[in-house]
């Protein structure tokens, strides 16, 4: 306790220092391709943040990326893995097509996306139910079982697709467009933010509703009796069975609660973008919001900056791609160097930060020390 | 340095010290955690390091053991300075741990790890060769006695504490330290580790001995020293001192080392137990058919070596281990197929539960104060703003008047549980449990690893709701607690109850071999 960060460093200082070092390494890899770094940030800053249409790729991102993010951050609270976001999220999409699909027309776009939501979190929270009842009652860990579940998930879409959802005649493997009424304003559409958004891009009002899905899993997890719960049977088992708290049913209202929250990346993607159902449509989101919650420190609002900054790499390394000569893989070296930093060595720059500020033994070795206390 | 001891005649003479730590002085952010320490601690000697949770204990042998830098000091082994940067330096200059909780794999044998970390070359047989004659050796030399193709997890916790002992006689310690090396052993196990520690000092070892209890410090120390806050208070030969003299050092005032209490004044049966059977997920039957009851008013205690199904009988009446038999609070039977109940039920029946492991059942370490004082009542209304929500304000409120009730220090209800030392941990599940006004209180090992000053405190208010007409249940493998807060003893064995005493009818002797499965006449007799 004593080597402990302060809160601010906890929470700014060591994300910063993190993506300070992969922005290093990613320069020298960079330089090593006798690529010039400074040009390469100038590029993905400006196609990301530099312009009204860059922030509408930068926040259509980001809307997808808290979603993914708050399902890990729900799930790690009550120290479940669950790596199925991205399964969770392509079977949200399927939620999506089948509830807009089923109407004609639909009155208004609030309505549809009302239903959708309801559909997406639905179909979302089903696919997260199995593993969690694997996990509640037979102990089967769900770490594996969500990974499983991601490839059978992206297996049924393609058979929904191919076999059931394709219309007669059509060529590719998508479902039919979906009906009219159902499409999302994007932010072009929203009064006042059309001045800004003054052409059409992806972001659009689902940004808001992730927003306020990352307030209430806040309300949820440091408000509310459940959220107790969760929190207590994360910490510890043991002492959550003292207490008389069901493991199996908080196993299972958790991983619901995640599953739902990965499914409702869909009504971004599905409904807000491509306004149809097709392959891959996550493209990886899922696994994303893994580094996103891990960068936000499991906390909602940590979520959303961390979410942020994965939007503007997404984006910003798509524009890598498009301007120069460095090939678009680069932009997943930059990710992954970003999820190394923040998430897999986050120990190594926390206890860099305490010998720094403290000139004190780090936690691990205090923790040691303690422990003959 | 050298020139210094050679120009009197007697310092050169006189064997130097084995340790002696000079002006050590250690501060971790505003608490200053060892102040200006100065210890000699001779060879051949079996030197005790007392002092309350906090007092510093921990943080000398860790600077000692390379854990931490000195802030400022010196340290000299054999009257030579050294500089101890790591446990590596510590083993070379020949100093060897024994930890509170024992750095074993517990699927190696007795051998591999004695060796562990200390393999000359690649290859083990040479070595595993030579360990297993120097353990030979060493078993005859000092009662060491242990399997050395043994597995760990074969072996009791008194064998386990011994294979320490090894490893650090087999990286040619000459300075053994041991922290509260008799927590976890049974009278008998801790009387074998007193004849080991006899045996070492004769062949010239040096032990420090840090410790909590003051009649281990009585009985097999020659220099005792005392710690209070950081500082080391005085350095006094124990055949000099007195229990009492020491419980005054320690805490710095005069302490009730005797439990004060009024004859129990038992009235109607709040708890009726019978024929209750547990088995484990192993399918070893725990619980052989205890049957016991506990009137209001009244203690009963548990007496028993750890692991002879004291656990088991508190899980099964605090709600989260299934059981086979009746259990009746205040007439009313309740269940125990673990079906129908868990720790919740068991709450609203008016049993509350200090559990033995405060840090893995009672608290959430991470959780801060406010947070654990509703632990297991978070349910109730009380703690509610509306269906939803939990009323955060109010919980953190009244966990500052419970936490200032209990003297939990500091009573900062923010910070987090595992912030708190163990006795003001305690005191918080205390305060929790105690003031829900139960019919029937479960306590397990009530004042494990809590300093002399907070076991008065604790003990007094466990008397004080029996005094109030409650019904309590008392587990600890502290005899000398069990004889002094019991109203009347039941001792555990194997699952079984060997039989009931008075604590005024009976002695450690008897419950002793009651304990070791002597049956109960015999042990009379």
């Amino acid at each position: 306790m004593t080597t402990k960060l302060p809160y601010w460093a906890d929470i700014v200082l060591v994300p910063l220092v993190s993506l300070m070092f992969a922005a290093i390494i990613s320069a020298l890899v960079l330089l090593s391709i006798g690529q010039d770094p400074a040009a390469a940030l100038n590029v993905m800053v400006a196609g990301a943040l530099g312009s009204a249409y860059g922030w509408g790729y930068t926040l259509y991102y980001t809307t997808s990326f808290i979603f993914t993010g708050l399902a890990v951050t729900v799930s790690f609270n009550a120290k479940l893995f669950n790596i199925g976001g991205e399964g969770q999220a392509q079977i949200g999409g399927l939620g999506v097509a089948l509830v807009l699909l089923a109407l004609p027309v639909w009155p208004h776009w609030t309505v549809a996306l009302v239903a959708a939501t309801l559909g997406a979190a639905a179909f979302g929270a089903a696919w997260a139910a199995i593993p969690a009842y694997l996990q509640a009652k037979r102990g089967s860990h769900i770490v594996i079982t969500t990974i499983m579940f991601n490839y059978i998930a992206a297996a049924v879409i393609v058979y929904m697709l191919v076999d059931v959802l394709r219309p007669p005649g059509q060529m590719d493997p998508a479902t039919a467009r979906f009906p009219e009424g159902a499409a999302l304003p994007t932010l072009h559409d929203v009064p006042g933010l059309d001045l800004i958004f003054t052409r059409s891009v992806p972001a659009n009002v689902t940004f808001f509703v992730a927003l306020a899905a990352a307030f209430l899993v806040w309300v949820l997890l440091w408000r509310t009796r459940l959220g107790y719960e969760i929190r207590a049977f994360g910490q510890s088992e043991s002492a959550a069975r003292y207490a008389g708290i069901d493991p199996v049913r908080t196993i299972m209202i958790t991983m619901l609660i995640s599953g739902a929250l990965a499914g409702m990346m869909a009504i971004n993607n599905v409904m807000g973008e491509s306004e149809r159902l097709v392959q891959n449509a996550t493209e990886g989101a899922g696994f994303i919001g893994i580094a996103v919650a891990l960068m936000g420190r499991n906390h909602p609002f940590g979520v959303i900056l961390a979410a942020f900054l994965f939007g503007f790499l997404y984006q910003g390394g798509a524009e890598l791609g498009l301007w120069t000569s460095i090939p678009i893989e680069m932009r997943i070296v930059v990710q992954g160097l970003v999820i190394l930093f923040t998430g897999a060595l986050d120990v190594m720059v926390r206890m860099l930060l305490v010998r720094l500020i403290f000139h004190r033994p780090p936690p691990e070795v205090a923790a040691a020390a303690r422990e003959r206390a | 340095m050298t020139t210094r001891s050679d120009m009197t005649g007697r310092q050169a003479t006189a064997a130097p010290p084995a340790i002696e730590l000079r002006g050590i002085s250690k501060a971790f952010g505003p608490v200053q955690a060892n102040k200006d320490i100065s210890l000699r601690v001779e060879r051949g000697t079996i030197h005790g390091i007392i002092g309350e949770n906090g007092a510093g204990k921990s943080t000398l042998m860790s600077i000692l053991y390379g854990f931490y830098k000195a802030d400022s000091g010196q340290i000299l082994i054999g009257g030579k300075p050294v500089d101890i940067p790591d446990s590596q330096a510590a083993i070379r200059a020949g100093i060897g741990m024994v930890f509170q909780h024992f750095k074993l794999v517990h699927n190696f044998t007795v051998l591999e790890n004695v060796i562990l970390g200390a393999e000359e070359g690649a290859r083990l047989r040479p070595s595993l060769a030579k360990a297993r004659s120097l353990l030979a050796d060493l078993a005859r030399d000092y009662e060491l006695d242990v399997d050395p193709e043994e597995l760990i997890e074969e072996l009791s916790v008194g064998h386990q504490q011994r294979v320490e002992i090894l490893k650090a006689l087999y990286r040619q310690a000459d300075i053994l330290i041991l922290d509260e090396p008799t927590g976890v052993l049974t009278p008998a196990e801790a009387d074998h580790l007193f004849r080991i520690l006899r045996g070492l000092r004769e062949q010239g070892k040096t032990i420090v001995l840090i410790t909590h209890k003051l009649r281990e410090i009585m009985e097999i120390t020659d220099t005792v020293s005392v710690m209070r806050r950081g500082e080391m208070t005085a350095t006094v030969k124990t055949a000099e001192t007195s229990p009492e003299q020491l419980a005054e050092l320690m805490v710095g005032r005069k302490v009730l080392l005797r439990v004060d209490k009024k004859p129990a004044q038992p009235g109607r049966t709040v708890l009726e137990v019978e024929n209750l059977r547990v088995t484990d997920s192993d399918g070893v039957e725990r619980l052989k058919g205890i049957s016991l009851n506990i009137r209001a008013g009244e203690i009963l205690g548990i007496a028993g070596v750890a692991g002879n199904g004291q656990s088991q009988l508190l899980e099964v009446l605090g709600g989260f281990c299934e059981a086979r038999g009746t259990i009746r609070v205040n007439g009313q039977e309740i269940d125990v197929s673990g079906k129908h109940s868990n720790g919740q039920t068991r709450r609203a029946r008016g049993i509350a539960h200090v559990p033995e492991d405060r840090q893995h059942l009672g608290l959430i370490m991470d959780f801060m104060a406010w947070e654990n004082i509703v632990f297991g009542y978070h349910h109730d209304p009380a703690y509610q703003k509306n269906r939803l929500i939990m009323d955060n304000a109010g919980i953190l409120a009244e966990a500052q008047a419970k936490m200032e009730r209990f003297d939990v220090r500091p009573p900062i209800p923010t910070l987090a549980a595992k912030s708190f030392s163990g006795g003001n941990q305690q005191k918080i599940v205390l305060a929790r449990e105690i003031e829900r006004e139960p019919d029937l209180l479960l306590v397990g090992q009530p004042t494990r690893g809590v300093d002399i000053g907070a076991i008065e405190f604790i003990h007094q208010r466990i008397i004080e709701l029996r005094d109030a007409g409650k019904a309590v249940l008392l587990v600890s493998v502290e005899l000398d607690e069990i004889l002094s807060m019991s109203d009347r003893i039941a001792v555990m064995f194997d699952g079984r109850i060997m039989g009931e005493r008075l604590p005024e009818e009976t002695n450690e002797r008897e419950l002793g071999l009651m304990m070791a499965g002597v049956a109960g006449k015999e042990a009379a007799a």
